[in-house]
C-alpha cells in the first residue's frame, strides 16, 4: 500500500466549467500515485428538474453535460489508472452508465468497467408521511403540492464496493458530497466504517474539494483585495491524503487561480454550521480544532480534524412541485431614472394585485437595491444616495399556475407602451418552482445496490 | 496596540474577507482578519447582536457566532436570513452567497495602521 492516495476534483455543480477535468487529471497522471477523480453534480433541486426530464423521456434526467465532461479524459484515466466518481447519475444512473459506455465504445474502451449505485432513490419504497420532517421550505403547504423526488444521502460504502468490483467509473445518483472523496480512500486505505479517525480526514478532504474551484480561488477573488493568477482558467483541487491522516490541499498544474490560507479557510467554513459537527452519513466531522499551515506554493496542509461516530440515520430530501416562478425586467436610464424605476414597480405591484395573479410578489431595482433588500422593498424604499444612471427593475411573483405567472411576467412587457418614458428592454420568462424537505430515515430502510460490468455489456 | 495609533472607521472589508454559505433558510457568513492581530478586536466589535441587524430587514430571527481562534476565524449562523431560500425565495439570491458583502460593508473601528 502505498502512503500516499490524491484525489482530484473536476466540477463543483451542475454547470461547472466543462474543461476543468484535463489538467486535473493531466497532473495526477504525472504524479505517478495512486488516485481518483471526483465529479460533483448534484444540488439540493438538480435531481428534481431531472426527474421531470425523465417523465418527459425515460433515456434522460442524468447530468446533460456528462458526455462532455468524461469525453476528454476518460482514455487518459483509464490508462492511468485514475477511477472516476460522480453523482452525475442524478434521476437516472442506469441511464448515464449508458451514456458513460456509448462513450467508451467510441473511444475504444469496450472492456472499461462502469459501475452503478442505486438505492437512494426512496420515492416509492419509504412512506415520507410517517417519518417526521427535519427542515422544510417556508410556506410549503403540502395540500398543493406534488411529490417530485425522495433521496436519501447515501454514505461512501457502496461507492467503495464498486470500486472493490473493479470499477473504472462510478455512477450514483444522490450521495452525500464529500462521500464521493471517500470512496476512494476508503477502498485504497481499507478503512473500516467505523474509522472516525480516517473518514473525519476523508470528509474533510471531500468538503475542501467537492466545490470544485472555490477552494483554488472561485467565489474567492476581490480585484484589489484577494487578486487571483488568471481567472479565466482556475484550476481544479487536488488532495494529498497519506496513511498516517495527514491531509494536504492542492490543484491541477500550469492553471490560474491559487490555494492559500485564505481561500482554505473560507472553504473549510464554506455551508458549515457548527464547526465541531458537521454531519455525513459517514462520519461527524469535527474542525472545530483545524490548524494550517501553507507548505509550499499553492500547497496548505490542515491538521486537527477529528471524527465522531456517524448519526444513526440518513437524510432524505423530498422535492415538490405545485407553483410558478414568473419574471419580468424592464430599464430605466437617465435623468430621473430614480422616480421612473420606483413608479414603474409600485404600478407593475398594482397591476399584478389588482389582477389577482399572483400568491407573492416582489419587485427590485437592479443598480439600486436588489440581492440585498427584501420582498417588500425595504431598501431601495429607503434609499436616498446619488441617483444611479442605469436602474433595471425586475418583478418575481409565485402563482399557482403556469399561465397566471405568464401574465404577470409580461406586465413588464406592457410597460413597454404604458409606462414611464423611456421604458425599454423587456425580457421576461417563467419556470416551475421546487420546494423541498428534508426527513431521516433509518439506515436499514435505504438498502443500496451495486452493479458493475464492462462497457460492451451495457446496453 | 501600538499607544499612538489612532482608531479609524472602516468597512470590514477593508481588513478581513468572507464567504456565504445557505442550507435552506439559515446563511452561514465566515470572517477572517487579513491580519491575526485583528481577531480580538473583531471578536469584541462584530458581535451576533450586530450581524443580526444587519439582516432585520429580512426578517432574520436569531444569529450564533463560533469562533474559531486557531485558524482566526469566525462562523456566523444567521436564521431565517433568505426570504425562504433557494427553493422558496423570490428574490435574485436565493442562495445568499452575496451575503459575506453585506457582512463586510458593517463598521469597524480599527487602528489605522492596518488600514
Amino acid at each position: 500500500m502505498s502512503d500516499l492516495f490524491l484525489v482530484g476534483n473536476a466540477s463543483g455543480f451542475s454547470g461547472d466549467r466543462v474543461d476543468a477535468a484535463a489538467p486535473v487529471v493531466r497532473t495526477l497522471a504525472r504524479r505517478g500515485l495512486p488516485a481518483a477523480l471526483f465529479f460533483e453534480c448534484l444540488a439540493e433541486r438538480t435531481i428534481a428538474l431531472a426527474q421531470i426530464e425523465k417523465r418527459r423521456d425515460p433515456d434522460a434526467g442524468y447530468e446533460p453535460m456528462l458526455e462532455r465532461l468524461l469525453d476528454p479524459i476518460l482514455a487518459d484515466c483509464a490508462r492511468a489508472g485514475i477511477p472516476i466518481l460522480g453523482n452525475f447519475g442524478a434521476a437516472n444512473p442506469m441511464a448515464a452508465a449508458r451514456c458513460v459506455a456509448r462513450l467508451a465504445r467510441r473511444l475504444g474502451l469496450p472492456e472499461l468497467r462502469i459501475g452503478v449505485v442505486t438505492g437512494d432513490d426512496v420515492s416509492a419504497s419509504v412512506d415520507l408521511d410517517a417519518l417526521p420532517v427535519h427542515e422544510a421550505d417556508a410556506g410549503l403547504d403540502m395540500s398543493a403540492w406534488t411529490l417530485v423526488s425522495a433521496n436519501a444521502y447515501i454514505g461512501a460504502a457502496p461507492l467503495a464496493q464498486a470500486l472493490g468490483q473493479g470499477a473504472q467509473v462510478v455512477v450514483a445518483g444522490r450521495t452525500s458530497d464529500p462521500s464521493l472523496a471517500v470512496a476512494p480512500l476508503m477502498h485504497h486505505f481499507g478503512w473500516a466504517e467505523d474509522d472516525w479517525r480516517n473518514l473525519a480526514i476523508g470528509a474533510a478532504c471531500g468538503h475542501l474539494l467537492e466545490c470544485g474551484s472555490q477552494l483554488t480561488g472561485g467565489v474567492f477573488w476581490d480585484p484589489g483585495y484577494k487578486d487571483i493568477p488568471d481567472p479565466a482558467n482556475i484550476g481544479f483541487p487536488i488532495a494529498e491524503v497519506g496513511s498516517d491522516g495527514s491531509l494536504l490541499v492542492t490543484k491541477a498544474e500550469d492553471t490560474g487561480g491559487l490555494v492559500d490560507l485564505r481561500s482554505v479557510k473560507e472553504q473549510l467554513l464554506y455551508e458549515l454550521h457548527d464547526p465541531s459537527a458537521y454531519l455525513t452519513p459517514d462520519v461527524v466531522m469535527d474542525v472545530s480544532g483545524v490548524t494550517m499551515e501553507q507548505a509550499g506554493k499553492d500547497r496548505v496542509a490542515l491538521r486537527g480534524v477529528k471524527g465522531h461516530a456517524r448519526p444513526e440515520r440518513l437524510k432524505v430530501t423530498a422535492c415538490y412541485e405545485g407553483s410558478w416562478l414568473g419574471e419580468g425586467e424592464v430599464s430605466v436610464a437617465g435623468p430621473n431614472a430614480l422616480a421612473r424605476a420606483r413608479a414603474t414597480a409600485d404600478v407593475l405591484l398594482q397591476r399584478v394585485r389588482q389582477r389577482g395573479l399572483a400568491r407573492r410578489a416582489r419587485a427590485d431595482l437592479i443598480g439600486v437595491s436588489a440581492v440585498h433588500d427584501s420582498d417588500d422593498g425595504a431598501l431601495w424604499r429607503a434609499y436616498d444616495g446619488p441617483e444611479p444612471p442605469d436602474i433595471r427593475i425586475r418583478l418575481a411573483v409565485e402563482a399557482t399556475s403556469r399561465d397566471d405567472a405568464d401574465q404577470a411576467a409580461r406586465e413588464v412587457l406592457a410597460m413597454l407602451c404604458c409606462g414611464t418614458a423611456g421604458t425599454s428592454g423587456a425580457r421576461w420568462r417563467v419556470t416551475p418552482r421546487i420546494l423541498t424537505r428534508s426527513f431521516l430515515v433509518p439506515r436499514e430502510m435505504v438498502p443500496t445496490d451495486v452493479t458493475v460490468r464492462e462497457a460492451r455489456l451495457w446496453n | 496596540m501600538e499607544l499612538n495609533d489612532t482608531m479609524v472607521e472602516v468597512p470590514l472589508h477593508r481588513v478581513a474577507h468572507s464567504r456565504a454559505g445557505d442550507k435552506g433558510n439559515r446563511v452561514n457568513l465566515s470572517l477572517m482578519p487579513y491580519d491575526p492581530a485583528l481577531y480580538p478586536l473583531l471578536a469584541e466589535q462584530v458581535t451576533e447582536a450586530r450581524v443580526l441587524a444587519l439582516f432585520a430587514h429580512r426578517g432574520a430571527t436569531r444569529c450564533r457566532r463560533y469562533d474559531l481562534p486557531l485558524i482566526h476565524a469566525f462562523n456566523f449562523i444567521v436564521d431565517d436570513a433568505l426570504e425562504g431560500g433557494v427553493n422558496g425565495a423570490l428574490n435574485l439570491d436565493g442562495h445568499g452567497k452575496s451575503h459575506s458583502f453585506r457582512l463586510l460593508s458593517l463598521a469597524v473601528q480599527v487602528p489605522a495602521r492596518f488600514t
